[in-house]
């Protein structure tokens, strides 16, 4: 065998078959160890002396199926109340993390109010801030037969917005004083650099995050339930009681992972291209 | 304390503007805490002028460009573009800004916007010019300096020199009344240094008013028509280049000078 033009020579094929039974053995490696690890679990829980009353309990296909029609109806609460979560949260949480960046003195107050605002709704937990306007605000007079999944939306919005703030404020921050300078030099108002220059930019660094964010704010819908709302949770609930059987909580379960599963897959696809992206670096 | 300016042919005085001067700073003071960085400068740019600001690192260059395009406010004295006083506390910043271009150090083009985009901003967000005009003068610009091809592409495809030129057809894009240069080619790899400077020279040509700063000394001589030593914050001396750096006066200059040629 000639070595034609462009042909690897002779060190580089044997280099190449080298590091092909390299990988060929890590790959045999970690198959074997994967399947072991999952027989261990899955035999260790199957011969447990409750598994029969566990399964009957938990995964019965009768009541599943059953039970299936009223949780679907009730996840599409759910969706709604993420979708009008998700726009409330990406205004209030902007508007906080905008005022928190503020850096006038003028602003000090608002600046102050905006930053007691995040400490404040960081630290309590979300199911407090559902009780407290779940039952508050029907409480003032004001909107006294607003639907508790209207007010739990609002709860959600509430709570999330501060931790976006905080994710977004840190972006801005990240953004090199030098674009400001940039934008402010050919013209551009403050509120123009900010919509423009700055948060552009901060949304890219924080994508991952925010999308983290989303992915738990999915989650956390389902607690509009203890409110009474009948979402996908408050079903199962019902279906649960009816049947003496906690499938539904099962089926309710997976449902929110088979709805948060296309997202988390392109959160941490937007990871790892932004990750290519530092590594191949660049003069920016 | 006005500064004691040799050869200093510029008036002074706090009567009326200048004729033809497109920008006059006058008695124009600026401290950071108690470090007085700019003590006093008078300096009158005329149309179709081209000032080269030199100077030690430290010695107020930069902060004197800022000052004029209001990125840093001033202490005292008064800033003039064509004769009205944009120091005025009452004066419309961000209209102001818009009328001067600048250029930084470092390419600080918009890393999110193509080229395009970042050439075409301030026409479109600014001066309300519509997109398909805005482009269109643009795309005309970036032709002209040779980048006509990288107008859909983001600034980390261009190398630093053409990421530089880009920023400054982004100052240039609507015909500002005066382009300030800050050390455009300091950040630049030598070999890119050239294509920077021969724009700046083919603006020069096309007859835009500049005041720069560089430590491009060959590049001052050639193209600046007045040079002006900054020295602790004071114009020290200031002429033709030809004057200034080969019969400089002041000790300052002529150890600079001496400096700046090793
Ligand atoms: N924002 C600032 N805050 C405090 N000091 C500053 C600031 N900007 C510049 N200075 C100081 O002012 C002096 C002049 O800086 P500069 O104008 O950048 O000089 P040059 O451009 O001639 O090197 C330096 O001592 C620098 O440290
Ligand atoms: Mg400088």
């Amino acid at each position: 065998m000639t070595a034609a033009v462009g042909a690897p020579s002779e060190l580089e094929v044997e280099r190449r078959l080298y590091r092909r039974q390299r990988g060929r053995r890590s790959l045999i490696a970690s198959i074997a160890s994967t399947v072991v690890v999952v027989a261990i679990v899955y035999f260790g829980v199957v011969n447990t002396p409750g598994w029969a009353s566990v399964q009957q309990s938990f995964f019965d296909p009768k009541t599943a199926a059953d039970s299936f029609p009223s949780i679907l109806l009730g996840l599409w609460l759910n969706v709604r109340i993420l979708f009008f979560a998700a726009i409330g949260v990406a205004v209030f949480g902007t508007l906080l993390a905008v005022v928190r960046g503020l850096q006038n003195p003028v602003f000090f107050p608002l600046r102050m109010l905006a930053t007691g605002y995040t400490d404040l709704f960081r630290g309590l937990p979300l199911i407090i801030v559902l009780y407290l306007v779940g039952f508050g605000i029907p409480g003032l007079g004001v909107f006294p037969r607003l639907p508790y999944a209207v007010l739990g939306t609002v709860a959600i919005i509430l709570t999330y917005s501060s931790y976006i703030a905080e994710v977004l404020r840190a972006g801005m921050e990240a953004v090199h004083p030098s674009q400001r300078l940039a934008a402010r030099s050919l013209g551009l108002t403050h509120a123009k650099t900010l919509r423009l220059v700055v948060l552009p930019q901060a949304l890219r660094k924080v994508t991952p995050a925010l999308m983290n964010d989303f992915v738990s704010m999915q989650k956390d819908v389902g607690l509009v339930s203890i409110l009474g709302a009948i979402d996908a949770v408050r079903s199962a609930q019902i279906a649960s009681q009816e049947t003496y059987n906690f499938t539904p909580y099962v089926v309710a379960g997976l449902l929110f992972v088979v709805i948060s599963l296309p997202l988390i897959r392109v959160t941490d696809a937007i990871a790892r291209r932004q990750q290519r992206r530092e590594q191949i670096g660049g003069a920016v | 304390m006005s500064a004691p300016a040799f050869r200093d042919d510029q008036p002074t005085s706090e009567s009326a503007p200048t004729p033809d001067a497109v920008l006059e700073l006058r008695g124009l003071r600026k401290s950071f805490g108690d470090q007085e960085v700019l003590r006093g400068i008078d300096l009158t740019v005329h149309t179709h002028e081209v000032i080269a600001v030199i100077g030690a690192s430290g010695s107020g260059k930069s902060t004197l460009l800022k000052t004029v395009n209001l990125l840093e406010g001033i202490d005292d004295g008064q800033i003039l573009l064509r004769g009205s006083d944009i120091s005025d506390p009452r004066v419309d910043v961000d209209a102001t800004r818009a009328r001067i271009g600048v250029v930084f150090q470092q390419f600080n083009l918009f890393p999110h916007m193509t080229v395009l985009n970042n050439v075409t901003l301030a026409s479109r967000r600014v001066h309300g010019i519509d997109r398909a005009a805005a482009e269109a003068t643009a795309q005309t610009l970036l032709d002209r300096i040779g980048l006509g091809t990288f107008a859909g592409a983001y600034p980390d495809r261009l190398s630093g020199g053409q990421q530089q030129r880009v920023a400054i057809a982004r100052a240039i894009a609507s015909d500002p009344e005066l382009l300030l240069l800050d050390e455009v080619t300091s950040a630049l790899d030598p070999q890119l240094v050239g294509e920077v400077l021969d724009l700046v020279t083919e603006l020069k040509e096309g007859g835009s008013t500049i005041l720069m700063t560089t430590h491009e000394m060959h590049f001052a001589r050639n193209v600046a028509d007045r040079i002006v030593f900054l020295h602790k914050g004071e114009v020290v001396e200031q002429g033709a280049p030809a004057e200034v750096l080969d019969a400089p006066q002041h000790p300052a200059l002529i150890e600079f000078l001496s400096r700046a040629a090793h």
